[in-house]
């Protein structure tokens, strides 16, 4: 029993849990606002890009395809030193919250701006004609017509990608912003224990879990529909 | 503008850190083949228990998929990197990510081809078997081809995500793409190695990034 009592003391040390609670929790707390904010940001400029996408001007169309393929091809991490490390060069000093809420809620968008548009080009051509034929403008069908429908289809992968996306907020730890895994990290080098490491771990299953369990509701209701 | 160019668009910066960056580039390469054998395997391993029978198998299966999604990428591979020493497991930086990587991708894969067995009508294993196939052979030739077939998009946008993920590594000093470009931006007090990383890794995921778009709209019509 020698060996697993070394373990749980290395891992789950009690002692050190409850003398970086409180540190932690102000970690849970920094986590949520800066995912809350990516989340906001993200899907409404996703949603509005989306809703400029169907308005089919050529020139606008190829920069939001532009900046939807950027925002899916590059690395989160390569932004985020490009903008932390490279921006004070030209005199642009933006804190390390900022430049993760930035990126994050780009990337956010450029992936929530195909799925909603997914969503838009599934929405039966019947359907903006019948609402066109009420004698809404195009605006208004594609409020009160297209967009309901179109939202609709598109929460189940927008809820994997939310998720995926609001992890990545682990990636403040690299540019100093204390959420969990900073908090984590620092505690670990100040205790010389795993103990924080897998306290920060047991905190993003508690905060990320129930998205997790979310998207299988979703995925069930989902799938009973079609 | 002028300070711009010569910051982030430097051509001479770039040539000069280039070999630096092909080193690394190899490294993400070796990196991205490992991670995604191993999790492609691994994923189909973990969904094959998630459609057990008995419940035993079933449960923790889900369990396993469900912490492994909640947990970002990154504490998975720092708890590795750090936390295993400590138990007397001392890891190379590179065993560290592919272990890390290949828990993180296998658990995704693991619901992709899951999603995918489970859109093939259970007549075609019936009539396999009738055939006379054991249900591994009907499993192997007749439902998991089909299967991979129909989540294809969301196989190739799950490596994407890898093809990115692998620039975490950096975290943990391995000599891979972003870490080179990092290394040499350090150098050089210039940021027009990261810009270059930025393009390499354009240049390879661009195309792939296309691909999946024009599969999902492809299915959505």
């Amino acid at each position: 029993m020698d060996g697993l009592d070394r373990f749980l003391n290395t891992f789950f040390n009690g002692a050190i849990f409850a003398r970086y609670l409180p540190d932690m929790l102000a970690g849970v707390w920094v986590t949520i606002w800066l995912a809350a904010a990516v989340i906001a940001l993200g899907l409404t400029l996703g949603l509005l890009l989306a809703c400029l996408r169907s308005y089919g001007n050529r020139v606008v169309n190829l920069c939001i395809i532009v900046f939807a393929d950027l925002g899916r091809a590059l690395p989160p991490l390569v932004l985020i030193l490009i903008m932390y490390f490279g921006l004070p060069g030209l005199g642009v000093r933006l804190s390390g919250p900022l430049v993760l809420i930035l990126v994050l809620g780009f990337v956010l968008a450029a992936f929530a701006e195909e799925i909603f548009w997914a969503g838009l080009t599934s929405v039966a051509r019947g359907q903006w004609e019948a609402g066109r034929a009420t004698g809404l403008g195009f605006t208004q069908t594609l409020i009160h017509v297209a967009l309901p429908q179109a939202i609709r289809l598109a929460i189940p992968p927008l809820v994997n990608r939310v998720l995926a996306i609001s992890k990545m907020t682990a990636l403040g730890s690299v540019i100093g912003v204390s959420e969990i895994l900073a908090v984590a990290s620092t505690a670990q080098s100040f205790t010389g224990s795993a103990a924080p490491l897998t306290m920060g771990a047991i905190a993003y299953v508690i905060v990320f879990l129930p998205l997790v369990i979310l998207t299988r509701i979703l995925e069930h209701r989902y799938a009973w529909k079609v | 503008m002028e300070d711009f160019i010569r910051l982030f668009l430097n051509v001479e910066v770039m040539l000069r850190t280039w070999p630096l960056l092909k080193q690394g580039l190899w490294m993400t390469a070796q990196l991205c083949a490992v991670v995604i054998g191993l999790g492609l395997v691994g994923g189909l391993f973990l969904s094959f228990l998630a459609m057990a029978k008995s419940r035993w198998l079933r449960w923790p299966a889900f369990v396993v998929i469900d912490v492994l999604r909640a947990v970002p990428p990154l504490v998975l591979l720092i708890f590795i990197y750090s936390g295993l020493p400590f138990a007397g497991l001392d890891i190379s930086p590179f065993a560290a990510v592919a272990v890390a990587f290949f828990l993180n991708n296998s658990a995704y894969y693991a619901e992709i081809y899951r999603a995918g067995i489970q859109s093939i009508p259970a007549g075609q294993t019936e009539a396999a078997r009738a055939t006379g196939l054991t249900s591994a052979q009907a499993m192997a030739y007749v439902v998991l081809p089909q299967a991979v077939r129909n989540v294809l998009p969301d196989l190739l946008s799950n490596t994407v995500e890898v093809v990115k993920l692998t620039s975490l590594a950096s975290v943990v000093s391995l000599a891979e793409l972003l870490y080179s470009a990092n290394m040499a931006r350090s150098l050089t007090y210039n940021s027009s190695p990261l810009v270059m990383a930025a393009l390499i890794y354009l240049a390879f995921l661009w195309p792939l990034v296309r691909l999946v778009s024009r599969y999902q709209r492809k299915l959505a019509v």
